[in-house]
């Protein structure tokens, strides 16, 4: 059986209110299963609501996107919604974790909401707390101390890589990295970013890498500029 | 369940405003329950002050001032009644037993009653209880005289002390009836009741002492004394009312009817639980304003809630949107926040309970000492789990409003965190 591809746009356009100009048209767009893909643009040019269309947590204003083979313009919000945390992982640039929660129950979270994600965690024969430690200590973050301390006093990179456990947890096809290494110095995103590779790698997630930062875009194995594929209406 | 697990979990993490959010519904609950159960054993309190009598009969006046003047010893009668009206009526078929009773003498404040043996044989009061003595016994010379619980405690009086009657009911009285004495015999036990406020003294003393007394004034010249008054015919012309006990409450209207139809003296006969329930009907209206301060008590409470979960939220979308990413969808939103303030409520009414038990513990015997009110430490009667169930309601619809805010928030803005 031939595979969809992991994200397939076609004609996609959005705009915020009808009586507003359009921010985004993007005639098409493919992403393979398993690739590593690096979407670059600088500040306020549509990222965050070409990802927000991609997770379908705002609807298109036209177009399709499909994402593992499913239109997610026919599915209802609640079944976005459960789409959405059942096969997309999310880093965000800073602040990602839940104050209130441990580091573990940061990384199983999405394994509340979840049904398909704890299931898969659990596959593998581990308890939830078990696979996110697994996932931990293959980030560098298996250390006790660390651990119990309260997220909020984990240092800026730390806390980066709890984030990415809790998006590699239940082995989700997609994951979404929105700037998580704009806080991290030069040497902490190189490394941070072979981690996730890694990770990727190893559960065959396809990697949506979005950032301003072009130093980055090297490391890639396949790069787009948004301003390029982004051809929205001009303002009248 | 996992949402709400979260929701305890974010209210651990704000631990000093919730324990203060906790606090004040607490306090508001607690004030709630106490004034329902202070209300609800005042009125019990004021409908056991007399019991299993079936008539109350006077003068004929109003039923409600009968019933003062006669069970709660306020005011005075318009009118007295005559012993042989009296007399005609006790002897009636249907009546089995009756307390004639005698008012308009005190005694520091105190006031006396004159009354015979069935008084003690026959009234009862809180489910029909019949009085006790705690010390002595019933009168039985003419001058004896037995002090209800308050009058000897508060007075420091004890069995055998003399006391002297004053004329009328005031507080301070100038003439007194300083050559007939009489002596305590007996201290009843306490009731709550009027009864604990009360001197009981024979019907033949009464007499006596007014023997040289004649509209309210004493005789010029004329001097009984005790001894000689003794001698004389002390049978009452006058009492101010009596209560009647009958044979089978089904005669009760018929005889109510009879009395009522008396020709020979205008009477009034009446039915002391639907007096009671009258006179309660009255103070009815503060009782609903004690009850409806309260309730708004309790709004400020759930107010000063919905400040504190308004006032946070702000700070708590990015919280949100990172939940929405990990794919809580809005409707999760919603029961988080909503969940919060449900689990504040439930929090603050615990704590309330707590609150009133350990008061009601503290406060019970003081309360019973001083004011003659038991308050039970019982199990919420219906009623009070009813207050319970809609202040959790209350404080359910009052966490709908910042839950309604956080859910259009998530739903506008999503994942994206605008901090």
């Amino acid at each position: 059986m031939p595979q969809t591809p992991a994200i397939l746009v076609e004609d996609l356009r959005f705009r915020w209110r009808s009586d507003l100009p359009e921010v985004l048209h993007i005639p098409a767009l493919q992403v393979a299963r398993g690739e590593r893909i690096f979407i670059h643009g600088a500040s306020g040019s549509g990222k965050s609501t070409l990802l927000s269309l991609l997770a379908g947590v705002n609807p298109p204003s036209g177009g399709e996107v499909q994402v593992l083979g499913e239109a997610l313009g026919r599915l209802s919000g609640a079944r976005r919604d459960r789409f959405r945390s059942d096969h997309i992982g999310f880093v965000f640039q800073l602040f990602n974790l839940i104050p209130y929660l441990s580091v573990l129950e940061n990384v199983t979270l999405p394994c509340r909401f979840s049904h398909r994600r704890r299931h898969q965690a659990l596959q593998s024969g581990n308890s939830l707390d078990a696979e996110a430690m697994r996932l931990l200590q293959h980030l560098d973050m298996a250390d006790d101390a660390l651990i119990h301390r309260p997220v909020t006093e984990l240092s800026v990179g730390q806390q980066q890589r709890v984030a990415t456990a809790r998006a590699l947890i239940g082995a989700p096809e997609i994951i979404i990295a929105d700037e998580p290494t704009s806080a991290l110095d030069s040497d902490m995103r190189q490394a941070f970013l072979r981690l996730l590779f890694q990770e990727c790698g190893a559960t065959g997630s396809t990697l949506l890498f979005v950032s301003h930062d072009r130093q980055l875009e090297p490391m890639f194995e396949r790069h787009v500029a948004l301003h390029e594929i982004n051809r929205p209406q001009a303002a009248h | 369940m996992a949402i709400l697990s979260l929701a305890w979990k974010s209210l651990l993490n704000r631990r000093y405003t919730a324990a203060l959010i906790v606090l004040s519904i607490a306090l508001s609950v607690t004030l709630l329950l106490g004034v329902e159960r202070v209300r609800v054993e005042s009125r019990n309190s004021f409908a056991n002050t007399i019991s299993g009598t079936d008539l109350v009969v006077g003068a004929r006046s109003g039923a409600i001032n009968l019933l003062l003047y006669s069970v709660f010893r306020i005011g005075d009668a318009t009118n007295n009644i005559s012993w042989k009206s009296y007399r005609h009526f006790a002897e009636n078929p249907q009546v089995a037993w009756t307390i004639p009773i005698s008012l308009g003498d005190s005694h520091k404040g105190f006031r006396v009653l004159g009354t015979n043996g069935d008084y003690f044989r026959h009234y009862r009061y809180a489910h029909k209880r019949q009085l006790a003595f705690q010390q002595g016994r019933p009168f039985e010379g003419v001058y004896q005289a037995v002090l209800g619980y308050d009058v000897a405690r508060k007075l420091h009086y004890r069995i055998g002390q003399k006391i002297v009657i004053a004329h009328g009911a005031g507080m301070t009285s100038f003439t007194l009836h300083k050559d007939k004495p009489f002596e305590v015999v007996g201290i009843l036990a306490p009731t709550g009741t009027p009864v604990d406020r009360t001197v009981h003294i024979p019907l033949q003393g009464i007499e006596a002492i007014h023997k040289d007394w004649v509209s309210g004034r004493q005789v010029a010249g004329l001097h009984i004394s005790a001894q000689q008054a003794l001698k004389m015919d002390l049978t009452p012309k006058l009492i101010t009312a009596f209560m009647v006990g009958l044979k089978s409450r089904i005669a009760t209207f018929r005889v109510q009817r009879e009395i009522n139809e008396y020709r020979k003296e205008p009477l009034l006969a009446i039915l002391p639980g639907v007096a009671l329930q009258q006179l309660w009907d009255l103070m009815g209206i503060a009782e609903s304003a004690l009850l409806l301060v309260t309730v708004l008590v309790v709004a400020v409470g759930l107010v000063g809630m919905l400040t504190a979960m308004l006032a946070g939220l702000n700070e708590r979308r990015r919280e949100m949107a990172i939940l929405r990413s990990v794919g809580a969808r809005p409707g999760h939103i919603l029961l988080l926040i909503t969940g919060e303030s449900l689990l504040l409520s439930l929090l603050g009414m615990a704590l309330g309970l707590l609150l009133l038990y350990g008061g009601l513990l503290l406060a019970q015997s003081h309360v019973e000492s001083y004011y003659g009110l038991y308050l039970p430490l019982g199990l919420p009667s219906p009623r009070e789990w009813l207050m319970l169930g809609l202040v959790a309601a209350a404080g359910l619809l009052i966490g709908l409003i910042p839950g309604y805010r956080a859910y259009r928030y998530s739903l506008a803005d999503g994942m994206s965190i605008r901090i």
